[in-house]
């Protein structure tokens, strides 16, 4: 389309006046084929080297400041994960009953809070002879809430992720079948998630928890029960549209069969908002298990999430806000940092679905 | 249109009833009874108590005697508290759930409008930025964390406002704002980009070619236009409140259904939670039908014809 507009002019061997002679030429000889000349805005076209579509979509995001500081803040949590619980000499379950609701402390750091004094001016490290430094306190079993807060971020980034992947794994699958068959096995389909969308997935969660017993594996799957449905949804959509496109009927034309299409044309054009879906997908199943912890239906005890934190956190806020401060600031970066990540490569990715 | 109707109540009706029959089969294939604790109860008296309750029936009777209690709208009785029936319960405390929700509802809408307005007349002014950041972050924090920090903050620290339970109006206002956040954050972003996109339009520039004054081009022209898909918002944002009130009630103490629920599951009180299900299911379908209704009403575009896509 774009290459007739630009060249209104067909190149065509009628400047010699062939077309106005009543005779049609009885024999094709050579001099009847004119060679057409080379358009000057194609030639410099050619000249600079072909940028992809992926090389493309990462300089819009890495232009996108909001992406970027949320990219870092996310590699750092993760490293700190990762690494955190292993950086001081305590384990996420090993109880003390010597050093029980410790407010945080780091030397050097007393400007900002963490000096070691608890809600009543006392110093409770000076009062009990202890030497050592807590750096986010203790809780009220003695255990470092610093190994305990990467701890649970290590495990709600892990169900998080989890669930995620298998979301996009049966989403993919369930869309592009739905997509690529069409006809009756689609209205089958859609027919099916036009239900589970009906449901509200809370309310199917809690009653799987309830019956599975709280544990990471079965939060994971309650989770993907009916997390997929919006997967599935997306991609078929994109299917639906880039099956009716001229590249894909040219592809059909050549003689391309069902796999190769999928994998050639279908899956690489799809995958913008396929990423884009899941960045949005983390966040809200980090969400949900926190939910979950929060109202007694998470994992249970010495393992950690965020949410399990949080919760204990809040029953004893009012003399230990520290045990509520320092996951509730974690979970929040995480949720700020995957939202504007899914935001920037939504843009980067996918400019028409700008919303 | 009449069919489209017809056809989405069928589908509503359908929903409700995998949804019941779903939560009966979970309920009923639960590891333990209501009454099975030997330490404190006889093996005569747990007879008693199933035969009262009807469990020592088989499962389709079971079933099928559920079903008909659901049509007539009775949701039994609660294995909980003794004598006390489904109903009584919900509607002793669907009251204060109610009262919060729409709370949040209005407020989080008129805030979040007033950012959204501002934002986008203002765009990548000094207001868009601040609003922008106000919304990225209250569609991020929690409604939980969110609720635990107010409550300590204004509730406790401050002393603004009572921090818990349910005694007055002022009562009301601290979970309400809670958790009307998502609305306000949710309305805001939705208006701002949805206003941006308007105003570029080419009616916009020719109304104010015409010399027709700023203030009516955008009440007029932009505003109605861009409030259109904000209606489709107001579906999921009815649920995040539905599932809000489950966590913020249990924060202060609210005296609620989403209170109840909470408290119903940790005490496996099973009548109660499926009583409770099936009418945020109930709920949650009737609010998405109505939207989508509203919808077609309001966008004349939208053709009832092709079915529900979107």
């Amino acid at each position: 389309m774009k290459l007739e507009m630009n060249n209104p002019k067909p190149i065509l061997p009628n400047k010699n006046g062939r077309h106005n002679q009543p005779l049609i030429p009885t024999e094709v000889t050579d001099d009847l084929f004119v060679v057409s000349p080379m358009d000057d805005i194609r030639q410099e076209e050619l000249d600079s080297p072909p940028v992809t579509f992926w090389r493309e979509a990462m300089g819009r995001l890495m232009k996108n400041k909001g992406a970027v500081i949320s990219l870092t803040v996310l590699v750092i949590i993760t490293v700190m994960a990762i690494i955190g619980p292993y950086l001081n000499e305590y384990t996420y379950r090993q109880q003390n009953t010597a050093h029980t609701n410790l407010p945080p402390k780091v030397t050097g750091l007393g400007w900002l809070g963490f000096d070691g004094i608890d809600v009543h001016r006392v110093d409770q490290y000076e009062k009990r002879h202890i030497t050592e430094n807590f750096w986010f306190g203790t809780d009220e079993f003695g255990r470092d809430l610093w190994t305990r807060v990467w701890k649970g971020t290590q495990i709600s980034l892990f169900i998080a992720l989890v669930a995620a992947l298998l979301d996009l794994f049966v989403g993919v699958l369930y869309g592009g079948v739905s997509a690529f068959c069409g006809g009756k096995v689609d209205n089958v389909m859609q027919r099916i998630i036009e239900i589970l969308v009906g449901v509200p997935n809370l309310i199917v969660i809690i009653l799987f928890i309830l019956i599975l017993e709280p544990g990471i594996t079965s939060i994971i799957l309650a989770m993907v029960i009916t997390g997929w449905v919006g997967m599935a949804r997306v991609v078929r959509g994109q299917m639906l549209q880039l099956k009716g496109q001229e590249f894909v009927l040219a592809s059909r034309t050549l003689g391309a069969k069902g796999t190769s299409l999928i994998r050639k044309h279908l899956l690489p054009n799809v995958m913008g908002p396929i990423i884009v879906t899941l960045m949005f997908t983390i966040p809200t199943a980090i969400f949900f298990e926190a939910f979950l912890s929060f109202i007694g239906l998470g994992l249970q005890a010495p393992l950690a999430s965020l949410g399990v934190l949080i919760e204990d956190g809040y029953k004893s806020m009012r003399f230990f806000t520290y045990k509520l401060i320092f996951p509730s600031i974690v979970i929040s970066a995480i949720m700020i940092s995957f939202n504007l990540l899914g935001d920037g490569l939504r843009d980067a990715l996918d400019p028409k679905m700008r919303k | 249109m009449k069919r489209y109707i017809l056809q989405r109540i069928g589908f509503m009706l359908l929903t409700l009833f995998l949804i019941a029959t779903l939560t009966f089969f979970l309920m009923h294939f639960l590891p333990g009874t209501p009454f099975n604790n030997p330490e404190k109860l006889t093996e005569k008296q747990i007879k008693v108590l199933n035969a009262k309750y009807g469990l020592d029936d088989p499962v389709a009777l079971q079933y099928l005697r559920y079903l008909g209690h659901l049509v007539t709208g009775d949701f039994g009785m609660s294995f909980q508290y003794e004598g006390r029936t489904v109903n009584s319960m919900i509607t002793t405390r669907i009251g204060p759930s109610a009262l919060i929700g729409f709370q949040a509802m209005v407020f989080g809408t008129i805030i979040g409008l007033a950012l959204g307005i501002i934002s986008a007349l203002k765009h990548n002014s000094i207001y868009d930025y601040g609003s922008v950041t106000l919304a990225v972050l209250g569609m991020s924090i929690p409604s939980f964390v969110f609720a635990a920090l107010l409550q300590y903050f204004v509730g406790v620290k401050l002393g603004w406002l009572p921090p818990a339970l349910w005694e007055g109006y002022q009562n009301t206002i601290l979970p309400s704002f809670a958790l009307s956040v998502t609305v306000i954050a949710t309305v805001a972003r939705f208006i701002r980009t949805e206003m941006l996109e308007v105003l570029g339009h080419d009616y916009v520039i020719t109304a104010r070619s015409k010399g027709v004054a700023e203030p009516k081009v955008i009440v007029k022209h932009v505003l109605r236009n861009a409030l259109i898909p904000v209606v489709t918002m107001l579906g999921p944002l009815a649920v995040s409140i539905m599932t809000g009130t489950l966590v913020i009630e249990k924060i202060f103490s609210v005296p609620g259904l989403g209170e109840q629920f909470t408290l119903s599951i940790l005490v496996k009180d099973y009548s109660v939670i499926m009583g409770i299900t099936i009418l945020y299911s109930a709920l949650f379908i009737l609010i998405v039908f109505i939207v989508d209704l509203l919808y077609g009403f309001l966008d004349p575009r939208i053709n009832f014809k092709r079915g529900a896509e979107a």
